[in-house]
């Protein structure tokens, strides 16, 4: 016979302990549902694929296990010595009675670790060419259809929808909405992206209201960013406060500062609109006066024209030229009276200058003889001869009694 | 070239803005016959009014697209 026990007689198997254990701690909400944070070590890799390590700190040490599924989604490669924060449930693996972490997400511990992998990813990004200028594309000014991935029921859909309503209460929002935090927020975030993806919106406004690094961290999320980058649709960010830039932004066609500001940005003021249809409106009036008086103007100056080809103006012309010819005629009466009374002047002179009796008063005087022919040489002169001389005031009758000179003289003597 | 005002009313702000637009080009570009001009004038009166009047009654419609949507894809 055994010695009686103090405790219960009934003993358990170990198998049956360990069970037990697993039971209680798979129950209890703590150890479901933790994060722990430490440093890597003891890391293997066996060709199964999932990862066996060690988390430690200074004084205490945990068994860690990742299943192959989960670490091939891992974001970051693990190595020993890397301080992380790590998501699972503590369970009991029953083979070895040991107790230990099932992971199910890994991220860098502290906020500098947070922001080398933000830093990290940009690079690998940016080489990629995600965030190439060149590939923004411009932001429709008036879109009819406007697409809004953010949460439903976050401050940063109000500001959006306040904002469009004051503005441009004439568009149509699509809302996808997503959860904007927290671990399924990336998964979210790229299947509200791609239900817009395509559809009839022009731009896509990708918003979430302010928060920590950590609450804006999904819009880090290289998915959300390539889905981002790879939408068919401008996206225009407006995440968190003004001083905020996730890798989103980069990726996005246009960043803006705030989910109001990012409304903002794709649609015009209704006070512009406005204005703008009243200056179309006065350039249509305007353009109509100035046809309708350039119309009368032209009217006005066909009636001219016409007035100038009226036969009245051939009759009116007429009379003047006949009047003209008139004067003229008149004219060359009167000049050619003048100059008829000149001309007659003028041949009264010449002929008072030709008269040979004007000669004779200046003491000349003219000879002829008996037939009353004119004597200009003594060769017609002959001794005895009677001649006529012609003074200005009488004439006398004389006898030639000598003869000198001339031809006769020379012969004779 | 006018349309008639049934067609009008369904056409959407954007559209008859810039139908307006194209009328008050055309009428500053090219000299038109008084009557054409008239005509443009009020068409082009008759899209301004229709814009105006769509901004006045304007009211954000919004529609959600998570439900239904959402749910197809996961069954996919």
């Amino acid at each position: 016979m055994q010695q009686p026990s103090l405790f219960n007689s009934r003993s358990l198997t170990v198998s049956q302990v360990s069970r037990y254990l697993r039971e209680l701690m798979d129950s209890d909400e703590i150890l479901r549902d933790l994060w722990v944070q430490g440093e890597i070590s003891n890391l293997s890799r066996p060709s199964s694929g999932h990862v066996y390590f060690t988390l430690k700190d200074a004084s205490s040490a945990l068994k860690c296990v990742i299943w192959k599924p989960v670490a091939l989604r891992l974001p970051l490669l693990l190595q020993s010595g890397m301080s992380v924060e790590l998501h699972g449930a503590v369970s009991v693996y029953e083979r070895d009675g040991q107790y230990q972490l099932y992971v199910d997400a890994v991220r860098l511990s502290g906020e500098g670790a947070l922001y080398q992998e933000f830093m990290r990813l940009k690079a690998r990004l940016e080489t990629e060419g995600l965030f190439d200028p060149a590939r923004k594309r411009p932001i429709p000014e008036r879109p009819q259809r406007i697409g809004v991935v953010t949460s439903p029921t976050g401050a940063a859909l109000q500001d959006v929808l306040n904002t469009l309503r004051r503005r441009y209460p004439l568009a149509e929002v699509l809302l996808s909405s997503a959860a904007v935090q927290g671990e399924e927020a990336p998964a979210a975030l790229v299947k509200a992206l791609s239900r817009l993806n395509p559809s009839a919106v022009e731009v896509i406004l990708l918003v979430r209201g302010g928060g920590s690094l950590e609450d804006l961290w999904a819009f880090n999320d290289e998915r959300v960013v390539r889905a981002v980058a790879d939408s068919q649709i401008p996206v225009v960010t407006g995440i968190g406060h003004e001083t905020d830039f996730t890798l989103s932004d980069f990726a996005a066609d246009l960043r803006a500062p705030t989910p109001t500001a990012a409304a903002e940005l794709c649609t015009p003021d209704q006070a512009e609109l406005r204005e703008q249809l009243s200056t179309l409106r006065s350039r249509l009036a305007y353009i109509m006066q100035s046809a309708a008086s350039g119309a009368q103007i032209d009217l006005q100056e066909l009636r001219h024209h016409l007035e100038n080809l009226s036969p009245l103006w051939m009759v009116r012309g007429d009379r003047q030229r006949l009047d003209e010819t008139i004067l003229r005629l008149e004219n060359a009466v009167q000049n050619g009276q003048l100059t008829r009374r000149a001309g007659v002047q003028g041949l009264g002179d010449r002929l008072t200058a030709l008269n040979p009796f004007a000669v004779l008063k200046r003491g000349y005087t003219l000879v002829t003889n008996e037939q009353g022919a004119l004597v200009v040489s003594v060769d017609q002169v002959q001794e005895k001869q009677h001649l006529h001389i012609r003074f200005s005031d009488g004439s006398v009758k004389s006898q030639v009694t000598e003869v000198t000179g001339g031809k006769q003289d020379g012969k004779n003597g | 070239m006018a349309k008639t005002d049934k067609s009008l009313s369904t056409l959407t702000y954007e559209q008859a803005f810039q139908e307006l637009l194209s009328i008050v080009e055309t009428m500053e570009n090219r000299q038109q016959s008084l009557d054409e001009a008239m005509q443009l004038f009020e068409r082009g009166q008759a899209l301004s009014q229709h814009c105006a009047s769509l901004l006045e009654k304007a009211d954000l419609r919004i529609t959600e697209l998570t439900g239904r949507s959402s749910k197809t894809e996961k069954e996919e």
